[in-house]
């Protein structure tokens, strides 16, 4: 390190987002709601008041109420929607955890090799251009029929699915620097281009993969919930808020709770993920910050 | 394709895009030909990724489990009679052979056969390509009456209590599950309100207004979270020109805020706008496999549904082919579009 980089002191990427909590109205209503998420998640055991999958045909389609024995009533099969939906939580962030690190580290290395090796890119990219041409849930979809109803199945589609779109960002990211000044200058003075590439170019991916993978994540809770909901997601057996939904369709008007309980669960875990990534990017990307 | 922002570094040049049009020389304006050499190599380019993705989806095939012979026959058939339509059927000649003759096939339109529709693969989907042309068109109606305005608005009016209103409205639009709102949607309007049909579809044949009464909740809940999606952009790409020292040369001269904001500054957004347009055409296709289950339209997207559950390959191989075909050529005609309407790109 040369005094003058010493000299310029610029706060680190923690510190910025740590100060950003404090000024960024998005990025704190949307940790609170995804901490609520989290905690329904990890506590499941302690909160669910009954079994998610004991089924009770003697009550079934209970109305909801508060005191009554079933918070947010039964659905179809007897079951407790309250328990079902907490349940719920742990299937959505298992998949959303799981496809967004995944995505992150696979399209990441697709990135960083098709932005700094022309001779491989052109390549990667037309496959790349030919994954994005499936809509994404039709591309899930057809990996679903190959391989099976199975959780694994469901972060594989969803992490092919979205793989595409973070190896481009990361690309254009590192096609971007790698004409910046400071890699000709490291270029010039005979560091490696492994050095150039993990200890110059990588940093400067960061904040665009950080952004565009709590949209991944977003968008991984999204396509689980939409798998489940066709059936070509989670098995039947296991709780998931697309299945309750798919299943909540036959009692539409008998019962809407089934469907309306799950469905606020999703949407305001999404809407907490949308909110976080927003709130990252207007930190992270100074240029978009006052928009 | 995905545009850059502008002002952000073009990847491989290394200089700021800008997309407003001041600059150019008019008398440099290009002729027809250089248009149709445009469309030349972005056709070009095409090709080899429609290869991959035909590619693909013949792999698709050869991935799934279990002889395709033998899904075709049921569990009962004969080994001698599996063995015979394995024959029949090409599967014992080498991968690359049956890949040529796939490929082959489906250049000339012939996808095979549907293992439990009884019919081919091309005429099944022609059948249902209607309720989602119909579908589609309806919702991108939705989302550009509805985005485009409130993007435009939004930014004109920075800062205020309706930007903030509109993008708060957006991002829940954009949060929401299609399903989830199309549900609700039923609840309201057909189960409560009993104003539209619950489910299913009618024909432009059974007439335009029974047509209409059928789609327009599908198109609604298709369109909104493009609506937001577009809203969002157009607010950002306008609030980019907005900001420019076109637009504040223009405003300086006096010229009238209508025709700064709408000649001006809208004509140059209109590049990235025209983007997100022709994704969101793309996104609906595959929205559509979602709307058409909620309300029993008989479309293409629920055609793929159907095989899926019954492992129906050539039937899933055809459409989700033909999907990723149309994916494409609506983004090529996208790119047609802009270069018809910005010099730049054509010239690039």
């Amino acid at each position: 390190m040369t005094l003058g980089e010493r000299s310029v002191e610029r706060p680190t990427v923690s510190t910025r987002i740590l100060r950003a909590f404090s000024r960024n109205r998005n990025l704190l209503v949307g940790h609170v709601l995804i901490a609520i998420v989290i905690v329904a998640a990890l506590a499941a055991p302690l909160i669910m008041t009954h079994s998610p999958t004991a089924q009770n045909p003697s009550d079934r389609l209970l109305a909801p109420g508060f005191g009554s024995e079933h918070v947010f009533g039964t659905d179809g099969q007897g079951r407790d929607v309250f328990s079902r939906t907490i349940k719920g939580s742990q299937l959505s962030l298992l998949v959303g955890i799981s496809v967004s690190m995944l995505t992150m580290a696979v399209g990441g290395l697709i990135g960083l090799i098709s932005g700094f090796m022309p001779r491989v890119d052109s390549i990667i990219m037309r496959i790349m251009d030919a994954m994005m041409a499936f809509p994404s849930i039709v591309l899930a979809i057809g990996i679903m029929a190959v391989r099976g109803a199975d959780i694994t199945n469901v972060i594989i589609a969803l992490t092919v699915v979205n793989t595409p779109r973070m190896a481009r960002v990361v690309r254009s990211v590192v096609l971007g620097t790698s004409q910046a000044q400071f890699v000709e200058a490291a270029e010039s003075i005979g560091s490696s281009t492994s050095r150039i590439l993990f200890r110059h170019i990588t940093p400067n991916c960061l904040s665009p993969v950080i952004v565009q993978t709590s949209f991944v994540f977003a968008e991984a809770v999204l396509g689980e919930a939409t798998l489940s909901f066709l059936g070509a997601g989670a098995p039947p057996d296991i709780p998931s808020w697309g299945g309750m939904l798919s299943e909540s369709r036959v009692f539409l008007s008998q019962a809407p709770w089934t469907m309306l309980v799950p469905g606020a669960a999703l949407t305001i875990t999404v809407f907490a993920l949308n909110l976080i990534g927003d709130g990252i990017r207007d930190v992270l990307d100074p240029r978009l910050r006052h928009r | 394709m995905e545009q850059p922002a502008c002002g952000a570094m073009h990847p491989r040049a290394g200089v700021p895009i800008h997309y407003s049009t001041h600059g150019t020389n008019r008398h440099e304006r290009v002729g027809g030909n250089r248009v149709a050499s445009y469309i030349l190599r972005r056709l070009i380019a095409t090709i080899p990724v429609m290869l991959l993705v035909a590619t693909g989806v013949f792999l698709l095939l050869k991935l799934t489990p279990g002889d395709p012979a033998g899904i075709l026959l049921g569990p009962d058939a004969s080994e001698e009679r599996r063995l015979e339509l394995r024959e029949e059927l090409g599967l014992n000649d080498s991968i690359i052979e049956q890949y040529v003759t796939w490929l082959g096939n489906a250049a000339k339109g012939d996808l095979g056969d549907s293992i439990f529709l009884n019919q081919s693969v091309t005429s099944s989907l022609v059948e249902r390509a209607e309720p989602t042309l119909m579908l589609t068109f309806f919702s991108t109606l939705v989302a550009l009456v509805v985005g485009l305005p409130l993007g435009i608005y939004a930014a004109r009016k920075r800062g205020s209590w309706f930007d903030a209103g509109a993008m708060a409205i957006a991002i829940v639009g954009i949060s929401m599950p299609t399903f989830w709102l199309g549900l609700n949607l039923i609840l309201i309007f057909a189960v409560k309100l009993r104003m539209l049909p619950v489910a299913g579809y009618a024909s432009l044949s059974d007439g335009l207004w029974e047509s209409l009464r059928y789609i327009i909740l599908p198109a609604v809940t298709l369109g909104v979270a493009q609506a937001a999606l577009l809203a969002r952009m157009t607010r950002s790409m306008m609030l980019e020109v907005l900001s420019s020292d076109y637009v504040r040369t223009a405003r300086a001269k006096g010229v009238g805020e209508y025709r700064v904001v709408m000649a001006h500054a809208f004509r140059n957004a209109l590049m990235p706008i025209l983007n997100v347009v022709g994704l969101t055409i793309a996104a609906l296709l595959g929205g559509a496999v979602v709307t058409e289950q909620i309300f029993n339209i008989p479309g293409i997207g629920r055609l793929l549904i159907q095989a899926v559950g019954r492992r129906d390959v050539p039937l899933v191989q055809g459409t989700v082919l033909v999907i990723a075909t149309v994916y494409v050529v609506v983004n090529l005609v996208v790119d047609i579009l802009a270069a018809a309407l910005d010099p730049r790109i054509r010239r690039g």
